[in-house]
């Protein structure tokens, strides 16, 4: 199936050529407009909501609506944060999502090691198999993934959530790929100086392993900070609700209390944001092909 | 994992200090090099694969043999499990609720699935394309939605189409115009969730597209420079040509995502009006946990399975014979 491919930097579509003639200058502002046309169209259901959320309750729905927040005020976040045990809500995601991702992002890169630089045929056995877990998706063994957590003692834990999301094809895959591009002679070299295999992976391979495995901890944290349905099945207390849980528990309400869920979403959303913005190069490098999603 | 079993061994002869089977020593010498060095190394690789291995069976091959087994059964998740062989199955092939729901997800996921590959590649071409300006901005708008969880962006949507609240609503009131039926109308509420699961899907194909577009070589282009070929014709002709194999993956992707969606339905609409935009796994969810109904929920996630599998194959196959 899609197995990923680390490609060469390509060179670019064409040499910049200055942009002089006539025609190039029509191209250049209809392009640039229908561009920020859709710049507009995608960023503005964002906008809108988080400009909302620093509208006073009363104010949400009376008309005319407003863009800007006439009377700007924090009282939905306030809200958002003490009532709804939104602030455990947080601090259970954050364990969740920071657990998973060191566990995966360990679990990857041994695995991915081991296919990259070993032929054993039940390692060929295994990679089939992580191969066929692409085609089987939580949501077609939600019931049965359930029993197993019951009967494992998990039901209702956080370990519940973490454990199984440990495993990702696509992380395995990122590190198969990046390893198998790192030349056989260096661990030629660590063997023929007497380095054990497993202080070769530790000290050798996983340091330049780094992007992959800050490229993969962003997805799997993304993956996990947005999680809805195996936290659903495995959690019953609301003490133990994630984000997302707890998020859609306001919204399945009789009345939605829409300040409050303004405030509770925007927050939800900001710890990713920074993520993003601090590590976008290793999001937008896209030559890392991985076209998978968990 | 233990870290000490991280912690680097002794150092021995070129033999792996974490462990070399005595099989390797004892062997004849002129057998394959590549053969000794596979057999040579059989802990350490197995050290490394140990956890997933563990975690592939507990939680992929135990709920699939059980799913599986539970399929043939009318378990209620106590008690016992009494066989009832193909009666589920046979029960899913009457169910009506069951066939409206596949029938949703079908439509959804024809919906869904053009308007984002359009969108995704569309906005590819813009933010590699040598006319534009602005890019780096523009890439970080297009790109936010990706952060946002399902959950988040069918609130989000609800509160632009809320039929009585919604920004939409009033722009079109205060036009002259009757306020749109958004959420009672079933047919509107799933284009409306449609489009919702395009604006937060873009962002990732779109990066795939990127990439497939940078790699398509510039000679190319610079050959039909020279014969006159248009913008369009050079598009037309060379990059989609070009960025097949990505526009499979993404088509692929894309459809199995949408046949498995969830999430953004149960907070945009809630599968609504009523229980018309259930879709299939809304359906599995509500049987096997709401109803307690497991075996006859997991006969219906096997057969989920079989379509996914099934479209998986059949777009395979058409791509390898546009490719022949």
């Amino acid at each position: 199936m899609a197995v990923p491919t680390l490609r060469a930097p390509a060179l670019r579509r064409r040499p910049a050529t200055k942009v002089t003639s006539r025609g190039d200058q029509v191209r250049t502002v209809s392009a640039t407009t229908i561009m920020w046309l859709l710049v507009v169209l995608y960023g503005f259901p964002l906008l809108w909501f988080v400009l909302s959320s620093f509208k006073p309750a009363g104010d949400l729905f009376s008309y005319p609506l407003t863009l800007f927040p006439r009377n700007p005020t924090v009282a939905g976040y306030e809200q958002a944060w003490t009532s709804f045990d939104f602030a455990r809500y947080f601090t259970n995601t954050l364990v969740v999502a920071i657990s998973t991702t060191v566990l995966t992002v360990i679990a990857s890169a041994m695995s991915g090691y081991a296919l990259a630089k070993y032929s054993n045929w039940w390692l060929k056995a295994f990679f089939v198999c992580i191969l066929a877990t692409t085609m089987l998706p939580t949501e077609v063994i939600l019931s049965p993934s359930f029993l197993v957590i019951r009967d494992l003692g998990l039901y209702n834990q956080l370990a519940g959530i973490v454990v199984p999301s440990v495993i990702t094809a696509t992380g395995v895959f990122m590190f198969r790929q990046f390893f198998s591009t790192v030349p056989d002679e260096l661990l030629e070299a660590a063997r023929i100086d007497g380095s054990s295999e497993i202080s070769t992976f530790v000290r050798i391979m996983l340091p330049i392993a780094r992007p992959i495995m800050l490229t993969l901890a962003i997805f799997s944290f993304q993956w996990r900070w947005n999680d809805y349905i195996w936290p659903l099945i495995v959690l019953n207390d609301p003490s133990r609700f994630t984000l997302q849980i707890g998020i859609q528990s306001i919204v399945g309400a009789e009345n939605v209390n829409w300040s409050v869920l303004l405030g509770a979403s925007v927050i939800s959303i900001v710890p990713l944001v920074l993520i993003y913005l601090v590590f976008q190069r290793y999001v937008m490098s896209a030559d890392i092909n991985a076209g998978l999603k968990d | 994992m233990a870290n000490s079993v991280l912690d680097p061994g002794p150092p021995q002869d070129g033999a792996a200090a974490a462990g070399a089977p005595a099989t390797a020593s004892g062997r004849t010498p002129d057998l394959r090099r590549q053969r000794r060095r596979a057999a040579r190394y059989q802990l350490a690789p197995l050290l490394f694969v140990a956890v997933n291995v563990v975690l592939f069976a507990v939680f992929f091959v135990w709920p699939a043999a059980t799913g599986l087994w539970y399929s043939f059964t009318s378990y209620t998740g106590v008690g016992r499990a009494p066989f009832v062989g193909l009666e589920n199955y046979e029960r899913l092939l009457g169910d009506s609720a069951f066939y409206a729901a596949l029938v949703r997800t079908l439509l959804f996921t024809v919906l869904t699935v053009p308007l984002s590959y359009l969108l995704s590649l569309g906005l590819a071409v813009l933010l590699v394309s040598p006319y534009t300006k602005g890019k780096p901005v523009a890439r970080v708008v297009f790109f936010v939605p990706w952060l946002i969880s399902p959950i988040l962006v069918g609130v989000i949507w609800r509160w632009i189409v809320g039929e009585n609240f919604g920004l939409v609503n009033y722009v079109v009131t205060s036009l002259g115009g009757d306020a749109i039926a958004w959420q009672s109308n079933a047919d509107l509420s799933l284009v409306v969730v449609a489009v919702a699961a395009a604006w937060s899907g873009t962002a990732f194909s779109m990066l795939l597209f990127i990439a497939a577009i940078k790699n398509v070589p510039a000679s190319y282009y610079e050959a039909a420079a020279i014969d006159g070929a248009s913008p369009w014709q050079r598009f037309r002709y060379i990059t989609l040509p070009g960025i097949a194999p990505t526009s499979f993956i993404v088509v692929l992707l894309s459809t199995l995502g949408s046949m498995k969606e969830y999430a953004l339905f149960v907070a945009l609409n809630n599968g609504g009006p009523g229980t018309e935009n259930n879709l299939i796994v809304q359906y599995i969810f509500t049987t096997g946990f709401q109803r307690g109904q497991i075996g006859y929920a997991s006969a219906a996630s096997f057969v989920l399975m079989l379509i996914l599998m099934a479209i998986a194959l059949v777009q395979l196959s058409v791509n390898r014979r546009r490719e022949a």
